[in-house]
């Protein structure tokens, strides 16, 4: 803690949404007053974040500006996301999709994928973003564990990564495709919207009827469904409001894909709800383009995320010249903790530090952040939000948790009961019941919290890895790789990395007759990238004769992962196997 | 090197950090993030090689050209001249 807190002034603290005072006073039911509830009784996140702004003074408002690749622009009022809405909702009705169906997205950041998510929940769908990058084996595993009605794909993702294995998910009746032409078996967006009846109003949903499911990892088996409520819509409104400064008109963009929990909780629910104008860029991230986004688009509110705030302060402050931002007023980061450094540039590039927020796919919402009118101790992820009660534990052989005094690091946990909790893991109530103990809900991150409240992230407590703000199962890497038939054992471990916070190393074992060699190394990544996508792919394959192994048969990631960075080894009396060098590939 | 010999080179680089891509198959003009599926921390990767085997420092708010291996071409050529 070497970096001296920033220290917010009266007028900061007076302009911030989420007072000391309001922080106090706080309760879940009165934040419910930030809704409008559905008409005949019943909530609907579409409702909250359409609907109820197009029927009044917001109906001309820009909700989502979009920004092409190539220069296009294109802009949608409340009132025009109500109608084209509406009218996808009519596709669905169309092709007999029944409420309680689900819906999957597959593309890049376009129109139609904000469109088609949201006519989805107005129709009663369930809706699950997948990440257009992945490769096509996590995007059919995600889409055979949720048993996809429905797929909103484009022409050339489908082409790639989903025809292949298509009839090999039977639940799937209906892909449409972003295009005017439809590849076979396919409906083309274009069509289908033109000759749609739109269908006035949502479903008739119960709070407590799930409306999104995000898939995430696991360290071992398959990938988890998480499934979350509509009822959420409470907490993404207050969150947006207190941890964002999300007010009506605000001018707000969200560099999150909506495949991951961040883009759809704040690149999609929480600003529409909060009746703010949001900025979406197709483009990935290009350190001219988004500081031209920032200061053109005269941006007031910026969430984005550590990987990409590391790339901008890598370019250096000739990048900025030239540029200012006086329309800037919040800027918040998530995905990993954000670096101190990283803080305290955002206070000398652009006049005010960025606010490290924390939360999880299960938490579906912000739990702990540095908020607007809080003094900012650079490097720590703030405080719990109102209404929601943190703690840090350590884990008891009876199966208690044991509150860990300040400054002591345990595990990060919090108090099930907050609206947008997950409600559950798709078909795994045994997975869901692990995450809960002693009356608490288990983060799997690592923590200290400090003397004055404000919580410091240590580390996982498992073996999962955060690489550029995704988080990422070596369980499934390691699947991929022992596909390989060179591959006899896999073990797959997050190393540190400047840029991406940690990057995804390998440790492959190969079967007999084969031996390690550049040209290997290759093939195997090469294997591993068209099977995952390069998000999820190692980037680097290490051989070993063997893999440190437990009694049990059981890959000690750790112990790799200790001796490659010269760690304390810890506890190795189970160890069973060494693990072994091989000759390394020529570089 | 001449200027075709540096698209080979990059070329060669980027199958090296994307070996799902097989060099016959990329074209001049594919753009490295939406035809080649390309990620950001393979283009922080693609520079760091492209450094160790040129020398050529790539500055953060240079990298949109490389955006396909012609673009790369010519930019190297211009930055080794």
């Amino acid at each position: 803690m070497d970096f001296e807190t920033i220290r917010k002034t009266d007028e900061e603290r007076q302009a911030a949404q989420l007072s000391e005072a309001a922080r106090e006073s706080f309760t879940w039911e009165q934040a419910g007053e930030m809704l409008d509830g559905l008409p005949e009784g019943g909530l609907n996140i579409a409702h909250e974040a359409v609907d109820r702004h197009a029927a009044g003074a917001a109906r001309d408002r820009v909700a989502l500006r979009w920004l092409g690749r190539d220069g296009a622009r294109r802009d949608l009022t409340y009132g025009d996301l109500a109608q084209e809405t509406a009218r996808f909702a009519g596709v669905l009705r169309r092709h007999g999709v029944a409420p309680g169906a689900r819906l999957y997205l597959l593309a890049g950041r376009v129109p139609e994928l904000y469109v088609a998510a949201l006519g989805a929940l107005k129709a009663g769908l369930t809706v699950t973003p997948l990440f257009a990058a992945f490769g096509p084996e996590p995007i059919r595993m995600r889409m055979e564990i949720g048993e996809a009605d429905v797929l909103v794909t484009t022409a050339a993702l489908y082409r790639r990564k989903v025809a292949d294995w298509r009839a090999e998910i039977p639940s799937l009746k209906t892909v449409i495709v972003v295009d005017d032409d439809a590849p076979e078996g396919c409906l083309s967006w274009t069509a289908e919207m033109a000759a749609a009846e739109p269908v006035e109003g949502c479903a008739l949903t119960d709070p407590e009827d799930v409306a999104l499911i995000h898939f995430t990892s696991g360290t071992t088996g398959r990938p988890k469904g998480v499934l979350h409520v509509h009822q959420a819509v409470v907490a993404h409104a207050v969150t947006g409001r207190y941890a964002l400064e999300l007010v009506p008109g605000v001018t707000y963009w969200c560099t999150a894909d909506p495949g991951w929990v961040t883009g759809t909780s704040y690149g999609l629910i929480s600003p529409l709800v909060n009746g703010a104008t949001m900025i979406v860029d197709e483009a990935e991230f290009d350190t001219e383009r988004w500081l031209d986004i920032l200061a053109g688009e005269k941006i007031e509110v910026w969430y984005t995320a550590p990987t990409a705030i590391r790339r901008l302060m890598r370019a250096g402050p000739e990048a900025v010249e030239g540029r200012s931002f006086p329309q800037l007023r919040h800027i918040a980061s998530v995905g990993e903790p954000l670096n101190p450094e990283g803080v305290v540039w955002g206070q000398k590039v652009f006049g005010m530090p960025f606010h490290d927020t924390w939360w999880q796919t299960e938490t579906g919402a912000i739990m702990i952040a540095n908020t607007a009118a809080m003094d900012i101790r650079p490097g720590s992820m703030g405080r719990p939000m109102p209404g929601i009660e943190a703690g840090v534990v350590d884990r008891q052989d009876d199966g208690s948790l044991r509150p860990c005094a300040a400054g002591e690091p345990g595990e990060l946990a919090l108090r099930p009961g907050w609206p947008s909790m997950m409600r559950g893991y798709l078909g795994e109530e045994a997975r869901y019941r692990k995450a809960f103990a002693d009356g608490w809900y288990l983060s799997g991150d690592l923590a200290i919290r400090d003397a004055d409240g404000y919580f410091w992230f240590v580390g996982r407590a498992d073996d999962l890895i955060k690489s550029a703000g995704h988080l990422i199962g070596p369980f499934e890497v390691e699947s991929a790789l022992i596909e390989h038939p060179a591959v006899a054992e896999a073990a797959v471990i997050g190393l540190p990395d400047e840029t991406a916070g940690e990057i995804v190393q390998a440790y492959v074992a190969l079967n007999p007759g084969h031996s390690p060699s550049a040209e290997l190394e290759r093939d195997i990544r090469g294997h591993a990238r068209k099977r995952l996508g390069p998000a999820v792919a190692p980037r680097e394959i290490v051989f070993r004769d063997s893999l440190p192994k437990t009694r049990s048969g059981k890959i000690m990631r750790r112990l790799l992962k200790a001796r490659e960075l010269g760690l304390p080894e810890g506890d190795t009396s189970t160890l069973e196997t060494e693990d072994t060098p091989a000759r390394s590939p020529a570089p | 090197m001449t200027r075709d010999e540096l698209q080979s080179l990059f070329i060669e680089e980027l199958t090296r950090i994307a070996p799902d891509l097989e060099a016959g198959s990329v074209g001049a003009e594919d753009h490295l993030q939406d035809d080649l599926d390309l990620d950001s921390m393979d283009i922080v990767g693609l520079v760091a090689s492209l450094h160790k085997r040129l020398g050529v420092e790539i500055p953060e708010a240079d990298y949109r050209e490389l955006e396909t291996p012609s673009k790369a071409a010519d930019y190297l050529a211009r930055r080794l001249a």
